[in-house]
């Protein structure tokens, strides 16, 4: 399927709750209602003609004094998923904002957004609810802070830590 | 000079000569910059010419502890520790820039020069450095270990 059909699909089944879905050159892109994520996803993989069974990448993007998006929610968090039986891609994106920063995990759908979240929860501090052991995964545990938030001074050090046992 | 510091004299010296050829070095290689101290370690360059050619891989069994490459807040411990489980006497080589300042990561995970770590006694720079500078290195760490105080 290419990508127009892809999101006729989605636009279909979900019909308001997908907040805005473009094509561009051949990257098609879902923005997704946060409370129907996880429905989204399980539909994505799920349904027979879809079959979206690789999650690609899972990340974030941090939009604070981004040009023209200063009021908008802060966080994005991106899905790439990829159906190997159908050779089709989708990105599906959820706007997260920054006083409630939590989105449902994609663990239970696909184990590989296990570090996926974990890595998101660490460089930006958003929490994935379902998530079963969100940790860092990068920095180490007394690290304070989200350090890819555009707020994180770019000259901050953080304390060295000593010898553990 | 009594007769007493006359030997102590030679002792330091015929010790001091001993250990600088006889370097058991740990590489504590983390980066690019272990490629080079490969290079210099093998056969073209070769730095068995200056008894430092059996890299021991326990801290315990080594003389010289040689940081190559850039070491992070994470890693920092580990560097520590290794640190502390050599045994006397003992001397460490910061190879390449990265151990030597941060280089050019200014960011939030790098450590800015493992001196802020543990004492350093020699500074190889270079991103990397040629297997010349290492050897130029090495050899200001022999005058060093030659000629310092000797404990023993």
């Amino acid at each position: 399927m290419d990508g127009q059909d892809i999101l006729a699909r989605l636009t279909a089944r979900f019909g308001a709750r997908i907040v805005e879905a473009h094509d561009h050159r051949g990257d098609s892109t879902a923005v997704v209602d946060r409370a129907a994520l996880l429905e989204l996803l399980w539909f994505c993989r799920d349904e027979p003609d879809l079959r979206f069974n690789v999650l690609m990448d899972l990340t974030a993007v941090d939009y604070a004094k981004f040009p023209g998006k200063e009021d908008g929610p802060r966080f994005e968090v991106v899905y790439h998923l990829y159906s190997l039986p159908g050779n089709h891609r989708i990105r599906v994106k959820v706007r997260v904002e920054e006083d409630d920063p939590v989105v449902a995990s994609a663990t239970p759908l696909w184990s590989s957004a296990n570090w996926f979240e974990r890595e998101v929860w660490d460089m930006f501090g958003i929490r994935f609810d379902g998530h079963p052991d969100l940790r860092r995964l990068l920095m180490y545990e007394e690290f304070q802070g989200h350090p890819l938030r555009k707020d994180y001074p770019i000259n901050r050090r953080q304390p060295l830590i000593g010898p553990k046992n | 000079m009594g007769l007493g510091s006359f030997f102590t004299g030679k002792l330091d010296e015929a010790i001091g000569w001993s250990r600088k050829y006889s370097i058991f070095q740990y590489p504590f290689v983390t980066a690019c910059c272990g490629m080079e101290y490969m290079a210099t370690a093998c056969s073209h360059y070769d730095i068995d010419r200056f008894g430092a050619g059996l890299p021991r891989f326990s801290p315990r069994q080594a003389d010289v502890l040689f940081v190559v490459g850039t070491i992070s807040h994470k890693m920092a411990p580990v560097l520590k520790r290794v640190y502390d489980q050599m045994c006397e006497p003992k001397w460490v080589v910061a190879f390449g820039v990265c151990t030597c300042t941060g280089g050019f990561y200014d960011n939030y995970a790098t450590v800015m020069g493992i001196d802020t770590l543990i004492p350093v006694d020699v500074y190889i720079p270079g991103c990397p450095p040629r297997p010349e500078s290492v050897i130029d290195g090495l050899m200001k760490l022999q005058e060093k270990i030659a000629t310092g105080v000797q404990r023993y």
